[in-house]
C-alpha cells in the first residue's frame, strides 16, 4: 500500500503572549487509499490542529518547527499557496464540526455545492446543476432537486452534514478529513452519517481521516487508530489489536473510561490529573505525570517508538 | 415503594404562529419513586428539557398535575411555588458547567445562593458549615471556594453544578445531561461521584442523557421519548435486552459498537414528524418506523404492558 498522506515527525508550537505553546510534536503516521483511520484524543489534544495543518491552514501565531507532510506527491510545507489552494478542495477535501455553521447560511446549498464545482471541477456551466444536483443525490438526500433551493436554516443537522458531505466528495478528493463529523446530532442521525461517510470511503477508495473524541465510534468506523495526548501521537495500531491488547497505558485507560454496553458504574476508570501545561518546559512523555507506570527511565530523552508487532508502534518505555 | 414524584396527564403547548399549536410534551405519566434512579432518554426536540423544566417547575404546564410527595405542585403558579418550602425539594444540575454558573459568583457565592434563599440560612457560620459539607460531598477542594468558574477546569465546575444543588438535600435530582460536556476520562469520576452520592443521601435521581451507554451505568428504570410523548419505559436490563419500541430498537441500534463493526443495522432514514398540531389519531413516529401499517396512520397507539413494569406504545411491539 503506498501512503496517500504520510505524516513525519511534525512539530508545530503556537507563539502566544503566555508563552510558546508546544502543540504538536514529532507526529508521524501515514494514511493509504481505501482506508479510514481515526485520530482519536480528549480536546486540547491536538486533533483538530492538526487537521488544519494538514490542510496548510494554520492559525498566523503558528509556526512550523519541522516534519514533513507529503500529500501524494506534494510537500504541503513546502508548496506555495496556489499550490495548495488547488489541491484543496478537490483532491483534498474536510468535512467540519457543526455543519450549520460552516455551511453559508444565505446561499442556497445546491448553489454552494455548483460554487465548488465550478472553481475545482472544469464543467461547462449549464451542467452545473445537473452535477449537483447528483452530488445530493449521492449523499442519499430525498428528493434532492428540490432539496438543492433549501437554504442551511431549512434543513436539520442531519441534513446539512450530508450537504457538507456532498460538498467535499464533489470533485473525488482522494483524501477526506472528517473533524467529529456528528458532533451536536442525534445518535441516530450519528449513525446514518458515519455508515454513509464509511460507505464513500469505500466506494471511492478515498482515503479517510476521522477525528473523534469517541473512542466506540472510531473502534466501529476506522480501520486503523492514532491515539493522541497533549500533542503526541502515543500510539497507532489496526483497531482490533488497539481495542483488545493496548499497549499505552493511556490507551489503556481511556478504553477503561469509556462507557460500552458491557461496563458498570465500578468496572468505569476515571484518568487522575489532567493534561500538562503545554508551556514551558515538558517531559519528554508528556503522560508521565498522570502514569501509574511511570519509572526515572521515562525522563530520559529522546522518547522512542517501540514497534509491537508490524503495524502497532507504541511511544512508551515500559508499555504493557 | 411510594412515588416521591408523579405526573399525570402532563402537557405543555406552545403557539407556534399562523394558530398553529406546538406540542412539546404531549400527555405524559411518569412516576418517579423514593430513592429511584430514572433515565430520560430521545432525541432532540422530543420534549426531555421541556419535560425537566415541567418536572422541576420552572414552567408551567398548560394542564396535567404533577405530585410531590402527594402534594399537588401545580395547585399553585410556578411564581408562586418558588416561594414554597417544597422548592428546596427538587433540583436540577443543568447541562454545561460553565453556561450555568454565573460567572461572577465565587464558588462559594453560587453554592451558597440557594441555601439563602431555599433554606433561608444567613447565619454566616451556619451558611459556612452547609457550603463546606457540600463542597466535601462533591469531593470540591476546600481552597477552589473562593475562586471564580473560570478558574476551574470543566470537572470542578461540574463538581460546584452538583454541590449547588445537593445543597439544600433535594429529594429528588434532576440531571439534564449532566456530563456531556466533559471528557470521557472527567466523566468517569463525575458518573461514580453520582452514583457515590444517591447512595449516601438517599436521593432519586431523573437522568437526562442521549447517551444510552451512560443512562444504563446509573439507571433502574429508563423511560423514552419521541415527539412529545413516552413510547416505552422498562427496567433497564429488559429495556435493552427486550426493547419493544422499533423507536427504541433503532436507537439501541444506533450506540457505537466495536463488538458489532461490520454489521448491518437497523437505521433510521428521515426526520421527525412536525410537533406543530400534530394528528392525535396517527403515531407520532410514523412514516420512519420501519414497521408502519395504514393502522398507524388512523389509530394512536396507547402505551400496554409487556412484563413487569414494562410498557411500550406500539400497535406491533
Amino acid at each position: 500500500m503506498s501512503a496517500q498522506l504520510s505524516i513525519e515527525e511534525f512539530s508545530l508550537v503556537f507563539r502566544t503572549r503566555d508563552g510558546t505553546v508546544q502543540a504538536l510534536q514529532d507526529v508521524s503516521f501515514a494514511i493509504a487509499r481505501g482506508e479510514v483511520m481515526g485520530v482519536v484524543g480528549e480536546s486540547g489534544s491536538g486533533k483538530s490542529v492538526l487537521a488544519y495543518a494538514i490542510l496548510g491552514l494554520q492559525d498566523a501565531a503558528a509556526t512550523v518547527l519541522g516534519g514533513r507532510i507529503m500529500f501524494g506527491g506534494l510537500d504541503m510545507l513546502a508548496a506555495d499557496e496556489a499550490a495548495l489552494a488547488a489541491v484543496r478542495g478537490r483532491e483534498l477535501a474536510m468535512i467540519f464540526q457543526s455543519p450549520r455553521t460552516a455551511l453559508n447560511p444565505i446561499r442556497k446549498v445546491g448553489v454552494q455545492i455548483e460554487d465548488i464545482l465550478r472553481e475545482h471541477a472544469n464543467l461547462p456551466s449549464r451542467e452545473l446543476r445537473r452535477h449537483a444536483i447528483e452530488a445530493l443525490a449521492r449523499v442519499r438526500i430525498p428528493d434532492p432537486e428540490r432539496r438543492y433551493d433549501s437554504y442551511p436554516f431549512e434543513l436539520s443537522g442531519g441534513m446539512c452534514q450530508r450537504v457538507m458531505i456532498a460538498m467535499a466528495l464533489a470533485c473525488a478528493p482522494s483524501l477526506l478529513i472528517a473533524d467529529e463529523p456528528t458532533t451536536g446530532l442525534d445518535v441516530t442521525t450519528q449513525a446514518v452519517i458515519m455508515d454513509l461517510i464509511r460507505d464513500m470511503s469505500r466506494e471511492a477508495r478515498m482515503a479517510t481521516l476521522l477525528i473523534t473524541h469517541d473512542l466506540g465510534l472510531a473502534g466501529e468506523y476506522c480501520d486503523r487508530i492514532a491515539v493522541m495526548h497533549a500533542g503526541h501521537v502515543v500510539e497507532v495500531a489496526p483497531v482490533e489489536t488497539l481495542l483488545r491488547r493496548p499497549a499505552h497505558p493511556y490507551t489503556q485507560q481511556l478504553l477503561a473510561a469509556t462507557p460500552t454496553p458491557r461496563s458498570t458504574v465500578e468496572t468505569l476508570v476515571s484518568i487522575p490529573g489532567q493534561l500538562p501545561d503545554l508551556r514551558g518546559t515538558l517531559a519528554p512523555c508528556r503522560f508521565s505525570t498522570r502514569c501509574v507506570r511511570h519509572l526515572p527511565l521515562c525522563d530520559e530523552t529522546p522518547l522512542p517508538w517501540t514497534m509491537r508487532e508490524a503495524g502497532h508502534l507504541v511511544r512508551c518505555r515500559v508499555p504493557l | 415503594m411510594s412515588a416521591l414524584l408523579e405526573a399525570r396527564g402532563l402537557h405543555k403547548h406552545y403557539p407556534a404562529g399562523r394558530g398553529g399549536v406546538l406540542h412539546a410534551v404531549d400527555g405524559v405519566d411518569l412516576e418517579v419513586a423514593a430513592g429511584e434512579c430514572v433515565g430520560l432518554v430521545g432525541e432532540s426536540g422530543c420534549g426531555k428539557s421541556t419535560l425537566v423544566r415541567l418536572l422541576a417547575r420552572l414552567i408551567d404546564p398548560t394542564s396535567g398535575r404533577i405530585l410531590l410527595a402527594g402534594a399537588d405542585t401545580t395547585a399553585v403558579s410556578q411564581a408562586r411555588f418558588v416561594t414554597m418550602p417544597q422548592r428546596a425539594q427538587i433540583q436540577v444540575v443543568f447541562q454545561d458547567p460553565s453556561e450555568s454558573l454565573n460567572p461572577s459568583f465565587r464558588v462559594f457565592r453560587s453554592i451558597a445562593d440557594p441555601l439563602r434563599r431555599l433554606l433561608g440560612i444567613h447565619d454566616p457560620t451556619r451558611l459556612a458549615a452547609r457550603v463546606h459539607r457540600a463542597a466535601d460531598l462533591v469531593g470540591l477542594p476546600r481552597e477552589l471556594i473562593a475562586r471564580y468558574p473560570h478558574q476551574l477546569s470543566g470537572g470542578q465546575r461540574a463538581r460546584v453544578g452538583i454541590a449547588r444543588a445537593i445543597a439544600v438535600e433535594p429529594a429528588l435530582l434532576i440531571l439534564d445531561e449532566p456530563t456531556s460536556a466533559l471528557d470521557v476520562s472527567v466523566q468517569a469520576v463525575i458518573l461514580r461521584l453520582l452514583a457515590d452520592l444517591r447512595t449516601r443521601l438517599g436521593m432519586s435521581y431523573l437522568f437526562v442523557s442521549h447517551d444510552l451507554n451512560v443512562v444504563r451505568l446509573l439507571c433502574s428504570r429508563i423511560v423514552v421519548m419521541y415527539l412529545g410523548r413516552v413510547v416505552e419505559m422498562a427496567p433497564t436490563e429488559a429495556l435493552f435486552t427486550a426493547p419493544r419500541h422499533p423507536y427504541t430498537q433503532a436507537l439501541l441500534a444506533a450506540i457505537p459498537d466495536p463488538a458489532r463493526r461490520g454489521e448491518r443495522r437497523l437505521r433510521l432514514e428521515g426526520a421527525p414528524r412536525s410537533p406543530i398540531d400534530p394528528d392525535p389519531d396517527v403515531c407520532r413516529f410514523h412514516g420512519r418506523c420501519p414497521a408502519s401499517s395504514e393502522r398507524c396512520a388512523t389509530a394512536m397507539p396507547q402505551l400496554r404492558p409487556f412484563g413487569e413494569n414494562h410498557l411500550a406504545a406500539c400497535h406491533f411491539a
